[in-house]
């Protein structure tokens, strides 16, 4: 099928998706000149040492990946997944060989004056990966095989990543859930990982003689509830045992495999610690920046906190703060209806496809989106522990943005079908 | 199935999203206390300091100027780890006294900057200045320092000293680390001299380095420099008296009489005002307060001296008044003095002499019995009390036993008992003879310099006296100040102080003040040896000059000095000539009694 024939069957690209998407990168790239610019000093928009300088060839170039995308055969993406996965686990290897580090994770490759975190293209690539699996998974109807090696195709890429010391990242890939639960993962699973969750918050907020409390009273109740059937008080053993040994081995991996810095994040978000201050000084003048933002804010180019420096990577990881600063809650309120718009509509989009593939990859993508953003601006309101993970299509960075363009754009030619 | 899951999905998204957007909504909306802390973080308060008024002389000449200064202030709340060792070994401090001016300055205000180093030299302003980064929480303030071009009028002038909690409770405007006028002229024109200050709110970095104002300055306000003031003092005469009275103890006191303007008011010994400034000022300050010498103490204002022969004029003035005597009575010394049964007051065997002879030679005789008869007038007073009572109202009515509240600092109004004190005193049994020693300037009565000085003016005024003061003009030298500009009329009849003024200037002709005579300047003067229950005399003259048009009275008195004509007599002759003539001729004269020592 030659490219007019296919121009024909199209229905059109989705028109919603790329306004969404310029508008978050508009917003991104006037928050960038913002926190960059200097009061009493030039701040001229083509001044390419300067972060918003440096992001107009990020958007320049991620506009030309887009169009590249939107012009080649869909076909070829499906197609060419595993490739693409592939590359992206041999390009993230390479990273722990030659790898730069950058505040604190080995997750960069250095080319001349520019970095790419080849992180940021594995979600892509798993994404893609995951959907293709599923495609053709569903046809060999073994399903437990299906989901266990689901489970590897993310594992490999998170495993590296924490060999990157690159915990958010990792964090990023529990994403698929959503697409695991889409396409059937019993609910039983879900709520054993919802209770997993749910005992780590709470042996991470107290400790792990709490949480051993908790659970021998609720053990304790559900097996003088159960006595009688033998089958179920059997499982009632069964899980206690085997919670004990989780809360204690998330009280292991805090106490022994967890690095200071994250450590400290962990007890900042628990309120273990509070120390204005020291360790969670950065949270603090964060909150300080949203929170002073008010209900319209201080103005474009008149936040205090930002301009002076009071939040740090306030133009990659800490963006938000600029914009609740400057915009308040009217801009928190944009900002908000544009992501949430933006993930319905992957969402709804996917609902409507003919073709399962495509339906998997925009779980995939939506769920990786999404968890960007929750944890993201819940890191700088306090929500969640500082991870370092950017904001889509807002925070500064080429890696990100090229990767979340590209990301976007595959969703948008496969919708197009 | 899928569906379901599908709207689970959307659901459990959109629950998350009201979570935050909860969470938002209490952060940026309902909870203030970011708003302000986004301000603390950002904005510093900057008092701008304003420059002090200046002081001049009457001739414009600069009396108080300011010097530039720093301060390094601490605001504790913006304090982060610091390298204490550094900032120890720039201020010359020890670990412990940063901890305690830190502690200090804490319990103060943990918002506001503190005074945590005072007038730091300029070499460690700079050395500051360019490490300010390392050093979160302080910044350095500019602000002045009083400096004295001449080493004098340190009593009258005052000084300036850092605020008190009684002077911040009293008045909001000031803060901790301010300064304020604590006695002279700075004292008393305080607010006028101070100006109002300004503040600048500009903007801090997370380094604690300034990058500009605050939204285009609008919160500033500019601070209001003080405004000048011309003092009534002539640096010259000034300065020639405390020349003169180097190593004496004492006084000179000269007010131009038709205005009430102090001209000069030394008191001896004196010290450089300088050495109430900057940071020596606590230990400087010690060392004069225990001087032997009272270096701090003002003779002019508040020493009570017995006044001597010159209250003669005042006594004789009364006298007059009440009819006691008039130009032409005449009183005979004769027997070496005036007897009071066995007691006598001695004088010289004058024989016959009316008032004028009686000034000319200062005849205890003349003035014991005037005293008296004043005291024993039964016509006119019904007795003893009433009559003395009236001879105080006289001269309280010339300015004596009471203050004169204008701009002088810790005046006080010397001494001279009431007719009550008396009654008490000798059990209600008392008479003229009881108390005749005032007549003559000794006894009870005890005066000011500043005192006997304003009585010469109501001589030459014939009548009147302007409250005496020090400050002339304030703003523009020639906007001069009315404050103190009524004439204050004696009980006393203009004419009577002819009579007065010609026996003064029988004094100098010919009488016992010769030696304050003055080529081609017609002087009226009276000696005084004011008797020193505790060592020698205290050497006393008074002077007015020229006699026919007085443009100046002088109050001289040297503690110890002897008789009044051999010290007093001639230095205030000496400070006159300087007035009058702008220079001093009799060069030999000066420069012995630039010599004389009474100490």
């Amino acid at each position: 099928m030659n490219a007019s024939l296919e121009r024909k069957n199209s229905k059109g690209f989705d028109v919603r998706l790329i306004i969404y998407y310029f508008a978050l990168v508009v917003i991104g790239w006037f928050t960038i000149y913002s926190t960059c610019y200097v009061p009493d000093g030039s701040n001229a928009i083509f001044d390419f040492t300067r972060n918003y300088g440096k992001q107009l060839i990020w958007i320049g170039s991620s506009l030309l990946i887009a169009i590249v995308i939107l012009l080649i055969d869909s076909k070829l993406i499906q197609h060419y997944a595993y490739h693409f996965y592939i590359i992206c686990l041999l390009l993230m290897a390479l990273v722990l060989v030659i790898g730069t580090e950058i505040s604190g994770a080995k997750a960069w490759i250095k080319i001349g004056s520019f970095s790419i975190q080849p992180t940021e293209f594995m979600k892509v690539a798993t994404a893609l990966a995951l959907a293709k699996f599923f495609n053709e998974g569903k046809t060999s109807q073994e399903k437990k095989y299906t989901w266990l090696a689901a489970l590897g195709i993310i594992g490999v890429p998170v495993l590296i990543v924490m060999l990157q010391h690159d915990a958010g990242s990792a964090l990023v890939f529990a994403s698929f859930i959503i697409l695991f639960f889409r396409e059937g993962l019993s609910a039983g699973l879900l709520i054993l990982f919802l209770i997993a969750g749910f005992l780590a918050v709470f042996t991470l907020k107290f400790n792990e003689t709490y949480a051993v409390a908790l659970l021998t009273a609720v053990f304790i109740f559900m097996f003088i509830k159960d006595r009688t059937q033998k089958k179920k008080a059997r499982r009632d053993v069964i899980l206690f045992i085997v919670s004990i040994a989780f809360v204690f081995s998330v009280n292991l991996l805090y106490q022994n495999v967890l690095e200071p810095h994250q450590k400290e994040r962990i007890d900042t978000i628990f309120g273990k610690t509070s120390d204005p201050k020291g360790a969670d000084f950065n949270l603090n003048q964060s909150k300080i920046a949203i929170g002073s933002g008010g209900m319209f804010g201080k103005g474009y180019l008149k936040g205090t906190q930002t301009k002076l420096k009071f939040v740090p990577e306030q133009s990659t990881d800490f963006i938000f703060c600029a914009i609740g600063e400057e915009w308040g809650f009217m801009g928190t309120l944009v900002v908000f209806y544009l992501y949430l718009a933006l993930i319905y509509r992957i969402l709804s989009l996917s609902e409507k496809q003919r073709v399962p593939f495509v339906r998997y990859y925009g779980y995939g993508i939506a769920g990786i989106i999404s968890v960007h953003f929750f944890i993201n601006i819940g890191m700088t309101i306090g929500l969640v522990p500082i991870i370092g993970i950017p904001l889509p299509f807002i925070s500064y960075g080429g890696s990100s943005l090229w990767a979340f363009t590209t990301m976007l754009f595959i969703f948008i030619k496969l919708n197009d079908n | 199935m899928e569906k379901r899951r599908y709207y689970i999905v959307l659901f459990a998204l959109g629950l998350l999203a009201v979570v935050y957007i909860v969470k938002l909504f209490s952060l940026q909306v309902v909870n203030k206390k970011y708003t302000a802390q986004a301000d603390q973080n950002a904005k510093r308060y900057i008092t701008e300091h304003p420059a002090r008024g200046l002081i001049y002389d009457r001739n414009d000449s600069l009396l108080v100027y300011n010097d530039a200064a720093y301060d390094l202030m601490v605001v504790p709340n913006e304090l982060r780890a610091f390298d204490t060792s550094e900032l120890c070994r720039v201020l010359d401090l020890t670990k412990e006294q940063v901890e305690k001016k830190i502690e200090k300055a804490t319990k103060y205000s943990k918002i506001l900057p503190s005074l945590f180093e005072q007038q730091i030299s300029k070499e460690d302003y700079g050395y500051l200045q360019e490490k300010m980064y390392e050093f979160p929480g302080f910044f350095v303030q500019n602000r002045t320092l009083r400096s004295y071009p001449h080493p004098i009028a340190a009593h009258i002038l005052g000084y300036v000293s850092e605020v008190n909690e009684e002077d911040m409770e009293n008045d909001a405007y000031y803060q901790i680390g301010d300064y304020i006028g604590k006695s002279g002229i700075e004292k008393a024109y305080e607010s006028v001299l101070r100006g109002e200050k300004g503040k600048r709110v500009v903007l801090v970095d997370v380094h604690n380095r300034e990058v500009g104002s605050y939204d285009n300055g609008s919160e500033d306000v500019c601070s209001v420099p003080g405004t000048s003031i011309w003092s009534t003092l002539d640096l010259r005469l000034q300065r020639y008296g405390e020349e003169l009275m180097k190593n004496k103890r004492g006084s000179i006191v000269a007010i131009e009489p038709k205005t009430g303007e102090i001209l000069c008011i030394i008191s001896s010994p004196s010290y450089d005002p300088n050495l109430l400034v900057g940071t020596a000022r606590p230990k400087n300050y010690g060392e004069l307060l225990n001087d032997p010498k009272k270096p701090l103490f003002n003779r002019a204002l508040m020493a009570s001296y017995p006044p001597g022969s010159t209250f003669k004029l005042a006594n004789g003035l009364i006298a007059l008044q009440d009819g006691i005597i008039s130009p032409s009575t005449v009183y005979s010394c004769s027997g070496g003095g005036y007897h009071i049964g066995s007691h006598v007051v001695h004088c010289h065997n004058c024989g016959g002499l009316n008032i004028y002879s009686a000034i000319q030679r200062s005849c205890n005789t003349f003035f014991c019995r005037a005293y008296y008869n004043i005291l024993s007038n039964r016509k006119k007073y019904k007795n003893i009390d009433e009559a003395y009572t009236a001879w105080l109202d006289y001269m309280m009515s010339m300015g004596f036993a009471k203050k004169y509240e204008t701009d002088l600092p810790y005046e006080l109004k010397g001494s001279i008992p009431t007719a009550a004190y008396f009654d008490k005193k000798y059990n209600n049994s008392w008479n003229g003879n009881t108390v005749v020693s005032m007549g003559i300037g000794q006894g009870e009565a005890a005066v000011t310099p500043l005192q006997m000085a304003n009585m010469l003016a109501v001589i030459a005024n014939k009548g009147y006296y302007i409250r005496p003061h020090v400050v002339r003009a304030i703003g523009k030298r020639d906007s001069l100040c009315t404050l103190y500009s009524e004439k204050i009329y004696s009980k006393i009849e203009p004419q009577h102080f002819e009579t007065v003024l010609q026996g003064m200037k029988m004094v100098v002709t010919a009488g016992t003040g010769r030696g304050a005579k003055i080529d081609g300047i017609e002087v009226a003067g009276k000696t005084g040896t004011a008797q020193n229950p505790h060592g020698a005399d205290h050497s006393v003259f008074a002077l007015i000059a020229p006699a026919d048009d007085p443009e100046i009275v002088i109050f001289c008195l040297v503690e110890n000095g002897g008789f009044g004509a051999s010290v007093a007599c001639p230095i205030a002759s000496l400070m006159a000539e300087m007035y009058l003539n702008g220079e001093v001729k009799r060069t030999d004269l000066e420069k012995r009694m630039k010599e004389l020592s009474f100490r």
